[in-house]
């Protein structure tokens, strides 16, 4: 079983701490200022974390500094790889002798990692890829951003596979990710990403140093010199199309139990809620604040939180669906996760969405306006009994008002119950060029 | 081998380690005798429970059906990197990496620079033959000029697709690199110096050293249009572009034998 450990002395004695070591110790057993990547780091570490390999990027390199001296201070292995595509293939080949194996980077880095990650999840070899995402596409900008969405809970890389996703939305979760994040790895034989954005890797915040260490685990299937057992080959090639579909097969089994057990999501305000925002990381962050501001104006929001990307926690989402007048995704993206919404609640509550790109951050004055302007747009829902029959009424609301104040990077749709795209299309044409009405609550 | 000396009527088996079955390469194709050759070396030094070997993508994709040993398989020519994160969580592995012209001169260029430059303690067989034989004869970095491939149907036009790639060469002159060497199969006398070659280089990985690769000129006589024969000579040939012989040597002090000795990396 997992265990907590202490955080090591160690940690506080690092560079960035040395210059006040007195009294530290008593400190260091309740909270400790930490960098993201820096924390993310020294978690994988702890965890036990036997090889990383990496490659600098901004804003992720503080991790493959971190890893640069500690991982020899305690005795493992540490390799700044020529490219990212090296780096993922060094994860490869330790990780295919059972070792517990950290990769980071970020984005255009991690597209470099597309192949290695496709024949991660071909072969069934663990290993933890840490994407602190920056602004793209191209080389885009250093500033936080969610735009690699699709590309992670999409399976990365080439081929027909998933990969396990986790989504911090702090550092202190980022820490406690870090360990699920190699137990999910171990437990299912596959690659895992923990899929953060540059402010979660670039912030510092107070962090409670509990570290968890995990058990090592006996495989049947790793290399290390085939002594007393016959040779064993870890591989992605099957030749015969009736054998890789029977392996395909089995990786859509694999999968289908990770969507079942390893789903999470965090709820909070969400009892009462009318309006709900889905968010992770930096973004839930901000929802948070905006949703404080518009429930002390009595605007009953809430906040669902994916924290597994892939699983998407879809079946949670679609069973608070019917309660809901409306959902506003907010991302740091165009909208990525928004298709991931709409899949879940299959037109149940119209979906509404607030997204910031290019290394910008949603403000929560403007997530409380969208707020405002979801809440304004829809009807209040039928008490549970009325669901099934109401439905169809509440399918034009989107088309009843405007927006007052809709930010310059804001883009908003509604999605209706039961209505076709022709609908949708026309309640969203509807919306933009309705008189402006009120929406001021 | 010791089994001679058991049997003294036995002058030839088959390797413990290369396992009994056909292989799919064609008629005159040079990879069955480099298995072979590594087979031989892998019993005589005693290493096949501590070999971790690391598979190209190419017509070799599928030595791990021939060598009875543990493998991984490499995305294109990553094996150097794949190899290099097995060195490094299991330093008491014997790391072999087996490799073709596309995988290790083209697609994989930086990641057998970097393990070079790196020193490390791995070894990389290098099989030229001058295509991409797998994928239907297509010229590589290292076709001849005026060499016909599918996609040199005029033949290796050096204003159109450049000069061979002397990459051996290159990785020679690499601080990292401890041995690196280049014998070919044109004949028995050569395929002999070949062996010596690859044993030298499996001795300076056990002995501690850094960085070793031993190149083969092989035949591909189908990418060739040749037949066997035909291809076995042409590789006298090939030898005017890729000169035979030891190209660098900085192993002084690493013993001969299969002792392991201290690890320069220490």
């Amino acid at each position: 079983m997992p265990q907590t450990v202490e955080r090591p002395a160690r940690l506080v004695e690092s560079e960035r701490t040395q210059r006040a070591p007195a009294a530290r110790t008593a400190r260091a057993r309740t909270r400790v200022l930490m960098k993201g990547n820096e924390a993310i780091a020294e978690a994988a570490i702890q965890a036990g974390c036997d090889a990383y390999f990496g490659y600098p990027i901004t804003p992720q390199a503080e991790l493959l500094e971190w890893m640069a001296r500690r991982m020899p201070e305690e005795g493992r292995a540490f390799v700044q790889a020529e490219s990212e595509i090296a780096a993922i293939a060094m994860g490869l080949g330790a990780a295919a002798t059972g070792a517990r194996v950290m990769v980071s980077s970020s984005g255009p880095g991690i597209s470099l990692m597309a192949e290695g990650m496709s024949y991660l999840a071909g072969s069934e070899v663990p290993l933890v890829l840490v994407n602190i995402m920056r602004g793209g596409p191209g080389l885009g900008s250093i500033g936080p951003a969610q735009g690699d969405y699709f590309q992670a809970t999409r399976g990365h890389g080439h081929g027909d596979y998933r990969v396990p996703v986790l989504a911090p939305s702090s550092i202190e979760e980022a820490v406690a990710l870090v360990a699920d994040a190699f137990e999910i790895a171990e437990r299912y034989r596959t690659p895992v990403i923990l899929l953060a954005d540059g402010l979660i890797g670039q912030a510092m915040e107070p962090v409670r140093p509990s570290f968890r260490a995990l058990p090592r685990t006996t495989t049947d299937w790793t290399v290390g010199g085939a002594a007393g057992r016959p040779p064993r080959t870890v591989r992605s090639l099957h030749l015969e199309p009736e054998e890789l579909e029977v392996h395909n097969q089995h990786l859509q089994e694999k999968y289908r139990e990770i969507e079942r057990t390893e789903t999470r999501w965090a709820g909070e305000a969400l009892d009462d809620a009318e309006v709900a925002v889905v968010a992770y990381g930096t973004a839930a962050r901000v929802a948070r604040t905006a949703i404080e501001r518009v429930r002390a104006d009595g605007l009953a929001a809430g906040l669902f939180r994916p924290i597994s990307l892939w699983p998407f926690p879809a079946t949670a989402l679609r069973a608070r669906a019917p309660r809901l007048r409306a959902i506003l995704v907010v991302e740091l993206s165009a909208g990525q996760m928004i298709d991931d919404v709409r899949l879940a609640v299959e037109g149940r509550v119209p979906v509404f969405f607030h997204g910031r790109t290019g290394g910008m951050v949603p403000s929560p004055g403007a997530v409380a306006g969208e707020l405002a302007r979801a809440w304004a747009l829809t009807e209040p829902r039928p008490a549970p009994d009325e669901v099934g029959q109401a439905s169809r009424t509440v399918g034009r609301a989107g088309a009843r008002a405007t927006p007052a104040g809709v930010s310059p990077g804001s883009w908003g749709a509604a999605a209706s119950p039961d209505a076709t795209q022709h609908d949708v299309d026309e309640a969203v044409w509807r919306e933009r060029h309705a008189p402006m009405k009120d929406a001021t609550r | 081998m010791t089994s001679a000396a058991a049997v003294p009527r036995l002058l030839f088996e088959r390797p413990t380690c290369l396992i009994d079955r056909a292989t799919h390469y064609c008629p005159g194709c040079g990879h069955g005798i480099v298995h072979r050759l590594i087979a031989e070396l892998v019993d005589e030094l005693a290493l096949a429970d501590r070999t971790i070997a690391v598979a190209p993508v190419g017509c070799a994709v599928l030595a791990y059906d021939y060598l009875a040993f543990d493998w991984v398989e490499a995305p294109h020519g990553r094996a150097p990197a794949v190899a290099t994160g097995i060195r490094r969580v299991r330093p008491e592995a014997f790391v072999l990496t087996y490799q073709g012209d596309g995988d290790l001169a083209a697609i994989g260029t930086a990641e057998i620079v970097h393990a070079a430059a790196r020193g490390e303690r791995i070894t990389a067989v290098f099989v030229n033959n001058g295509v991409y034989g797998m994928t239907g004869g297509q010229m590589a970095p290292t076709t001849l000029l005026g060499q016909h491939t599918t996609s040199t149907p005029t033949g290796r036009d050096p204003v159109l697709a450049g000069f061979p790639l002397p990459i051996t060469e290159m990785l020679a002159l690499v601080p990292g690199s401890d041995y690196v060497a280049r014998g070919s199969l044109v004949d028995p006398g050569a395929i002999g110096k070949l062996k010596a070659m690859l044993r030298r280089a499996f001795e300076v990985q056990l002995g501690g050293g850094r960085f070793s690769l031993v190149e083969v000129l092989a035949t591909c006589p189908v990418g060739w249009g040749m037949t066997p024969q035909e291809a076995v000579d042409h590789l006298s040939v090939v030898a005017e572009t890729y000169p035979l012989g030891v190209i660098v040597d900085r192993t002084k002090g690493i013993g001969r034998g299969g002792t392991p000795g201290p690890s320069r990396e220490a």
